[in-house]
């Protein structure tokens, strides 16, 4: 288990988590190489079947990184993706998977360091859950 | 429109659970409109369904197809070529879809993935409430334009009962009493004086208490 490298995508805002990356980068912090980030124009673009679809491939974990609540630049987006982040979690549990496999991040638009702590906050939860698969 | 609510998941697997080949079939009428039976969500529980097989190590194949509607031969026909090849279908249209499709296609398995629950409309988005009960014989405008037979618990042609407090239902109280609201709109069009005349006990006969229902419209028929 101490190997595992647990593959998790990470949904991404244009704004305010895009903008958290680049600080991220200007500050020579680097995200752990096994979160791919999907990166979309507001993470209320996202349905619920796009946060189905990495599972179905084999994905470990899921989570949706956008803005605060009252700051989300198209106004309601990180909102409507926080209910659907609730609803696939109900998905996963009636599936009998764990909901910690999926979560919603805000972030403000300056914050690298945080960027770059919710890929790894992801990371280490989804060691302790294990595989999406067992072996 | 009918509405109706998904069925749990874990009911929908055990139903299929002996069979590798599924197909889910969607409606876009109704069900796509209250969200639980169009596109997406043909998507979303054929996806649901490979992620509860993968995590069990077993192979599955799951289709996904949307018929313009489930309530029409023309339309259920679509499927000829293909629900042959699968051991199961779930269909997610209203209760008429399962049935449509099990006479259509009588060696088929079909299962049904939605609960259908009342003929209604949209409040706002996402939440829908009853307004048709089908009784067979129309007569709103007598209301205001609100249906007590619909919207009264114990559908009273001659309301309010005295459970009806603070514009509430004594059977719960999120639910409206909808003889207040009719009072109230009649009083609005200076119409209370037609409410004081006593409705007659209603003759359920052209409801579905006076058995099952056939519409026959000859100027239609071939």
């Amino acid at each position: 288990m101490n190997d595992f490298k647990p593959q998790i995508v990470a949904f991404c805002c244009s704004n305010c988590a895009s903008s958290a990356a680049n600080v991220a980068e200007g500050m020579k912090k680097a995200l752990p190489d096994n979160v791919k980030i999907i990166q979309i124009p507001c993470t209320g673009r996202v349905e619920i079947l796009h946060l189905l679809k990495p599972f179905e491939e084999g994905a470990d974990g899921v989570y949706v990184a956008g803005c605060q609540e009252d700051s989300c630049q198209y106004v309601s987006g990180i909102a409507k993706a926080t209910k659907r982040v609730t609803h696939v979690k109900k998905i996963l549990e009636e599936l009998s998977i764990e909901p910690d496999r999926i979560d919603v991040f805000n972030l403000s638009a300056g914050k690298g360091q945080e960027f770059v702590e919710v890929a790894y906050e992801m990371v280490n939860k989804i060691k302790e859950l294990g595989p999406f698969l067992q072996a | 429109m009918i509405v109706a609510e998904p069925k749990p998941i874990k009911e929908l697997l055990e139903m299929v659970k002996d069979s590798n080949r599924i197909l889910v079939v969607g409606c876009k009428g109704c069900v796509t409109v209250c969200n639980v039976g169009g596109a997406k969500e043909v998507a979303i529980l054929a996806s649901s369904i490979r992620i509860s097989r993968k995590k069990l190590g077993r192979e599955i194949e799951v289709g996904e197809h949307t018929l313009e509607r489930q309530c029409d031969p023309e339309y259920v026909d679509e499927l000829k070529d293909m629900i042959g090849d699968y051991d199961a279908v779930i269909s997610i249209a209203c209760g008429v879809g399962p049935q449509f499709l099990s006479e259509r296609y009588p060696s088929s398995r079909i299962f049904p993935g939605v609960n259908t629950q009342f003929m209604g409309g949209a409040e706002e988005h996402g939440i829908w409430s009853e307004r048709c009960a089908g009784c067979g014989t129309c007569v709103v405008h007598y209301f205001g334009g609100l249906c007590p037979i619909a919207r009264c618990s114990k559908s009273l042609l001659n309301g309010p009962c005295g459970g009806s407090s603070n514009g509430k239902c004594e059977i719960s109280k999120d639910v409206e009493c909808v003889w207040d609201l009719i009072v109230r709109k009649m009083m609005e069009q200076d119409r209370l004086d037609e409410l004081i005349e006593f409705k007659p006990p209603k003759s359920w006969i052209t409801a579905r208490d006076g058995g099952p229902r056939r519409m026959i419209r000859e100027e239609l028929v071939k």
